[in-house]
């Protein structure tokens, strides 16, 4: 195992160094694939301090296009952290009080293995000749980086959208090592229409010649235009129709007539069009495709017997699922599925549907109900954590 | 964060002290959870909670209570048999769509079950309805007809005879008069505002 601080990236044709640690960890990991791949590597950031006792960890599970840059200056996009309205100093989630950590996914592309890694065996980027991961091997992958920081168990697992489904797979595959999770706007699995639209994206990025079936980094291409799209397509599904009327509606983009032509005439044209843009900046066009594939793959039933209250047997977890009203993508429905099986097993769960109109993207923006709620319930566990179980003191 | 004893609502305190200390309970209607609160706080039950409202549920979950949102009609049904110990439905059996079903399920997720309800047959309900020709609107009957969620009312003697219809055996009865006070009354379906049942399965 080898411990660096800072390290360097390459995305598209860009050298960029980021801020954090990363482990290295030669053993090979098995994969549910029934490969075993390795060496990994895995970048993460923390924010607070570990307490002594090592019980104040709260580990974040980002999403699909999310990274370890929680609640900091993102280094490439220099916009704040996705999650800085839950994660920071007084906050729902507070680094004054909480060890806070957040690693890159593998197969993602911002330090962690991913298919912009070099093999050691061919001295090039695996692109293609990555293996297929799942949910449960990114979870496995960050399950090595916690036990390696001497972290037997963890306050809190927390995540919305792909980061919910990581929260569940902890929850059901470690559950001694979960005190607390926090499911937020997912799924206890990838329903035909997510599949659907994760396709269109893949279709889309396959079909840009500069892909190169998948070489495109050998051959200093960025196939641009498919990833950009994807990006669009997937863009919209984490909006709702009542958001997208109220910062678009019909208006047009610098412009009081339309053009009678393909150029972006409308508002709404003219922000998808530079949400693909700038997304290509920052994102590798293999990464959606394996990442988008992973989140396909995730149905908790079917590792047990096709009863999803199997997975949760006993579970000593306590658990707050959160859903949003127009949330569509992963909607209100399928977040309850997941409380009607904890309830099966009696299990002991919050579950709140908090009223927005901002679609999936709800849990990443400023809802005060939404944070009231995570902040109540996480204060209420760690009355219980380091009060009545004498387990420590936060730092 | 804890409920004093005295600042909990009567027919609550009441319902508490139905309860046996370290039990599993089941609060279903369980509005901002002071009931819950007060149970996990001073009888060291495993309490958890279903509500309606969700300014309900996010007072419950922001108090560090474990409750859903749900209701009693959809939502019970998810439970395991024998899940707790005691099954609550405070004031809230009058607004369910099918309250014999809902007390069905109490009492299999519940080894007991505690109900409490407004009494319909009280003497100010009859006489609105007998005098003025008015459907009441009382203290504790607040609503208009055409706002109530209260669908299904009955009384005292309406609910002993779906017990008897239920096989349902009344460890206990409790009557509150006007003022929310426990009393021990003579005519309970005339003189009783509420009235709090133990029961069990026979």
């Amino acid at each position: 195992m080898t411990d660096t601080n800072c390290h360097e990236i390459r995305i598209q044709d860009k050298t960029v160094q980021l801020p954090g640690q990363r482990v290295l960890f030669e053993e090979p990991m098995p994969l549910d694939s029934g490969l075993s791949f390795g060496p990994i590597e895995i970048a993460y950031q923390t924010y607070g301090t570990l307490n002594p006792d090592k019980t104040n960890a709260v580990l974040i599970c980002h999403a699909l296009t999310g990274d370890q840059f929680v609640s900091e200056t993102h280094p490439i996009t220099e916009k704040p952290g996705w999650w800085s309205l839950m994660v920071g100093p007084g906050k729902a989630i507070d680094t004054e009080k909480y060890f806070v950590i957040c690693s890159s996914v593998i197969g993602g592309c911002m330090g962690s293995t991913g298919p912009v890694s070099i093999s050691p065996e061919t001295g090039k980027p695996y692109g293609l000749n990555f293996p297929v991961i799942t949910i449960g091997d990114m979870v496995r992958a960050q399950k090595r980086l916690i036990d390696h920081m001497g972290i037997e168990k963890l306050f809190c697992v927390i995540g919305g959208s792909m980061g919910g489904m990581q929260v569940l797979q902890w929850a059901v595959s470690y559950p001694e090592m979960v005190f607390a999770a926090i499911p937020i706007a997912t799924a206890p699995r990838h329903t035909a229409q997510n599949i659907a639209f994760h396709e269109v994206g893949r279709q889309a990025i396959m079909a840009d010649p500069d892909w190169c079936h998948g070489a495109y980094l050998e051959k200093n291409k960025v196939p641009r235009a498919g990833l950009s799209v994807a990006r669009m397509t997937a863009h919209v599904t984490y909006l709702s129709e009542p958001a997208l009327h109220r910062k678009f509606g019909r208006r047009l983009q610098d412009r009081s007539n339309l053009t009678y032509g393909f150029d972006a005439d409308f508002q709404v044209e003219s922000y998808l069009r530079h949400q693909g843009y700038t997304f290509v900046e920052r994102f590798d066009a293999n990464s959606y495709l394996y990442i988008t594939r992973a989140m396909d793959y995730f149905d908790l039933a079917a590792e047990h017997k096709g009863r999803l209250a199997n997975a949760f047997k006993d579970s000593p977890v306590r658990f707050c699922v959160v859903s949003f009203t127009s949330d569509w993508l992963f909607p209100t429905k399928a977040n309850r599925d997941i409380v009607h099986a904890l309830n099966a097993v009696a299990a002991d769960v919050s579950f709140v549907e908090v009223e927005s109109d901002a679609g999936h993207d709800a849990f990443l923006l400023d809802e005060p109900e939404f944070h009231e709620t995570i902040d109540g319930f996480v204060k209420g566990c760690a009355e219980r954590w380091f009060n009545g179980h004498g387990k420590g003191t936060t730092s | 964060m804890t409920a004093a004893n005295n600042t909990l609502r009567n027919d609550l305190r009441l319902i508490a002290d139905m309860i046996e200390p370290d039990s599993r309970v089941l609060d279903i209607g369980c509005d901002d959870g002071a009931l819950l609160d007060f149970l996990v706080h001073n009888r060291a039950v495993s309490g958890r909670g279903v509500e309606l409202s969700q300014k309900g549920v996010n007072l419950c979950v922001a108090r560090g209570l474990s409750v859903i949102q749900g209701n009693a009609d959809t939502d019970l049904q998810y439970y395991p048999d024998d899940a707790f110990d005691y099954a609550i439905l405070s004031q809230t059996i009058q607004a369910t769509n099918n309250p014999r079903h809902v007390l069905e399920e109490l009492l299999r997720v519940g080894q007991k079950a505690i109900v409490s309800f407004p009494n319909f047959g009280h003497w100010r309900v009859r006489s609105s309805l007998a005098f003025a020709g008015r459907m009441p609107v009382t203290q504790s009957l607040s609503f208009q007809w055409y706002e109530t969620p209260n669908i299904h009312f009955c009384t005292v003697d309406d609910f002993f005879a779906l017990c008897q219809d239920m096989n349902i055996r009344i460890a206990k009865t409790l009557f509150l008069d006007e003022r929310g006070r426990q009393k021990q009354l003579l005519f309970p379906n005339l003189t009783a505002q509420q009235a709090i049942f133990l029961l069990h399965r026979k």
